[in-house]
């Protein structure tokens, strides 16, 4: 795809979904509230991919979580909105909410095994979510079964209807599961990390059946990863989460051309490179999310920022957005003179 | 589990011991096998070749047709006195016979074949130990469905309930209920073994349906819109099902021995036309001392039945647990 291609893919019509200032909450029993997601706004258009990426305990799986209504009511809160087509996901009941995941809304998983109930063969599974939202019976629901598994590229689909999904390949029963979430051809898919627990050639495989599958249904696609190549290769627009809040948006290109926030720029320094030098060390990002500062006073990544400054530890960055890119960061890649500034 | 007390209290062992094992379901999905086979076939395959699980099922086997047989099988009348072994026991001085051509196994204490006697009985033995699983069973998956899927109160209430008869031990449970009974009966002895084992299916089905409700499989049918009724009955309890069908089989065993225990203690069906083991148990010991072959058959038929059972249900559940397999 072209570089204007997407550009106009992206800001083209009007968003499905608009989630705004949401925030979730675990209320644990006789310890302090956690706050997983802090005031998280985005927007997905149809035919839209927008990633969100970051590393473990970001919050970028809860995000996906809650706009699927998929916490546990005891114990979370949930605030803020998440406008579906004009209505608030976030305010439908129970009910509501079950008759819209699977129809509206589908969900793939991070470990395709697990996410597979062991005692039904697949057959039975993908037709399941035909019977609950088309009305379909079993009988009538099996063709159509048997084709998803075609369009996912499952060979010899009418073998695989019968079996269990413990006789799948690790890549074909990723694609049952795509085949499931897609049976109902729902208008945004939610992939959490679909590919983190395949193997290098199947990843690719099963990001272009993604790929594929988005451009010609028109589905809006929110990929969660930590990969960046998986950014690379499939999103329009990227957001990178840190601590429960975005810290930075923007159109892939650009992103990947010119990151501004340090926390970015580590992710793409800390991949390695196969034509740096050889001994070349790695670079991770020193430090782990257990060091985050509260965003309420401070920015959560200064203490393992790689240019921090002494105001990152006293104020709370703000979000500017700057068109279809966004940054929250006291000292932006690029910029080191910002340190007068702020300090004069 | 956070309710799990430090200190020593009543039925903290038993329930330790069920909670371990309904944990083992939660790696049941984790079985990678050989294509072409679902999870029970595969099961299959591994019991075939379990020359353990197969003395138990012959035993098992043998039992219950013995049991349904038992009255084409056995020789005599086991309800009338035999008129040769009468004559006998006023010949000698000698009151009760031992083996005599034709009575293998000689009489009891009132003329009638020991042999007929014991083939009989096996099958209040069958009706009783299947009847008090059955129900109990059935008791312990309604109450541990209920827990493990509906949580909140509900869970906490049936639960401590639960827990309360847990901390009895399960044959004093049994006792205490059979001598509430006006009058005894088996049916008095399947109520009493069928209370005192429900709290254990009940405790255990609820620990493998939480590890159920927390497992990813359950979250995707979720983010399907699947509804809670078929996420409990399609996803859930099929999957944690399998500690409480191995459980199934040990409870038969002890039902046997707990059968047997409260006949012996005049708790069981008084009506000695419709022998049973435990209470031909219970008479041979007024006459131990002299006749000890009388209370030998029975117990050793009651032994034989409970290790069979007990062979079959530990094999099954080596068959069924990942973590245990060979």
């Amino acid at each position: 795809m072209t570089t204007r291609a997407y550009a106009a893919n992206t800001r083209a019509g009007e968003p499905l979904l608009t989630v705004r200032d949401l925030s979730v909450t675990f209320l644990r029993q006789g310890e302090k509230p956690f706050t997983a997601v802090d005031g998280v706004s985005f927007d997905v258009r149809p035919g839209q991919t927008v990633g969100l990426v970051g590393e473990s305990g970001s919050g970028k799986s809860v995000t996906s979580l809650a706009i699927m209504g998929l916490l546990p009511a005891r114990g979370n809160q949930v605030t803020g909105t998440a406008k579906f087509d004009g209505t608030d996901l976030l305010a439908l009941d129970n009910n509501a909410m079950r008759d819209r995941r699977g129809r509206d809304l589908g969900m793939i998983f991070q470990d395709p095994l697990s996410s597979l109930n062991p005692v039904v063969p697949i057959g039975i599974q993908v037709t399941e979510v035909l019977e609950r939202h088309k009305g379909m019976s079993r009988k009538a629901a099996m063709p159509k079964a048997r084709e998803m598994l075609d369009k996912v590229g499952i060979p010899d689909p009418d073998r695989r209807l019968k079996d269990y999904p413990q006789q799948l390949s690790g890549g074909m029963r990723q694609r049952a599961l795509i085949a499931m979430a897609l049976a109902c051809e729902p208008r945004l898919l939610i992939a959490d990390e679909p590919t983190t627990a395949l193997d290098v050639t199947i990843q690719a495989q099963i990001l272009q059946l993604l790929k594929d599958l988005v451009r010609d249904s028109g589905t809006a696609l929110i990929m969660i990863t930590h990969d960046l190549g998986v950014v690379a290769g499939l999103c329009d627009e990227v957001n990178v989460m840190y601590g429960g809040r975005i810290v930075e948006r923007g159109l892939r290109h650009d992103l990947f051309a010119a990151p501004r926030h340090p926390y970015t720029h580590g992710l793409l320094g800390s991949i390695p490179r196969l034509d740096g030098a050889r001994g070349e060390p790695l670079h991770p990002i020193p430090g782990s999310v257990a060091d985050n500062l509260p965003w309420a006073h401070a920015c959560a990544f200064a203490p393992r920022c790689s240019q921090p400054l002494p105001v990152c530890r006293e104020v709370t960055p703000d979000f500017v957005e700057d068109g279809p890119n966004a940054l929250r960061c006291h000292n932006p890649v690029g910029q080191p003179l910002r340190d007068q500034e702020v300090s004069s | 589990m956070s309710e799990t007390p430090k200190g020593w209290r009543p039925g903290a062992a038993k329930k330790e011991r069920i909670d371990a094992l309904a944990a083992t379901v939660s790696d049941a999905g984790a079985i990678d096998e050989k294509p072409g086979v679902s999870l029970i076939a595969s099961a299959w395959k591994r019991l075939r070749r379990d020359r353990i699980f197969l003395i138990g099922l012959t035993i098992t086997v043998i039992f219950v047709l013995v049991a349904i047989f038992a009255n084409v099988i056995a020789p005599h009348d086991p309800t009338k006195p035999i008129p040769e072994l009468i004559s006998k026991v006023r010949r000698q001085t000698n009151p009760i016979p031992g083996p005599e051509p034709g009575f293998p196994l000689g009489s009891d204490d009132r003329g009638r074949d020991l042999l007929s006697r014991l083939i009989v009985g096996s099958r209040q033995t069958l009706i009783v130990c299947v009847f008090a699983t059955i129900f109990s069973l059935a008791g312990g998956m309604i109450l541990g469905t209920l827990a493990g899927a509906v949580g909140g109160w509900v869970d906490s209430l049936v639960m401590r309930i639960v827990d309360i008869l847990l901390s009895i031990p399960s044959l004093l449970l049994a006792f205490s209920v059979a001598a509430m009974a006006a009058k005894p009966s088996q049916w008095t002895v399947i109520i009493a073994i069928s209370i005192a084992y429900l709290p254990v299916f009940a405790r255990l089905l609820r620990g493998s349906m939480l590890a159920q409700r927390h497992s990813d499989h359950v979250l995707a049918a979720r983010a399907l819109g699947v509804k809670e009724g078929a996420v409990v009955f399609r996803h859930m309890l099929p999957n944690a099902i399998g500690p409480v069908i191995v459980q199934a089989t040990l409870v038969l065993a002890t039902a046997v021995i707990d059968a047997a225990a409260l006949s012996f203690l005049g708790l069981g069906n008084p009506n000695d036309r419709q022998p049973e083991w435990g209470q031909m148990l219970g008479k041979a010991q007024e006459y131990l001392a002299d006749y000890p072959h009388m209370a030998f058959y029975p117990a050793a038929c009651i032994i034989v039945v409970a290790f069979g059972f007990t062979l079959m249900g530990e094999s099954l559940r080596e068959a069924l647990d990942p973590k245990t397999r060979r």
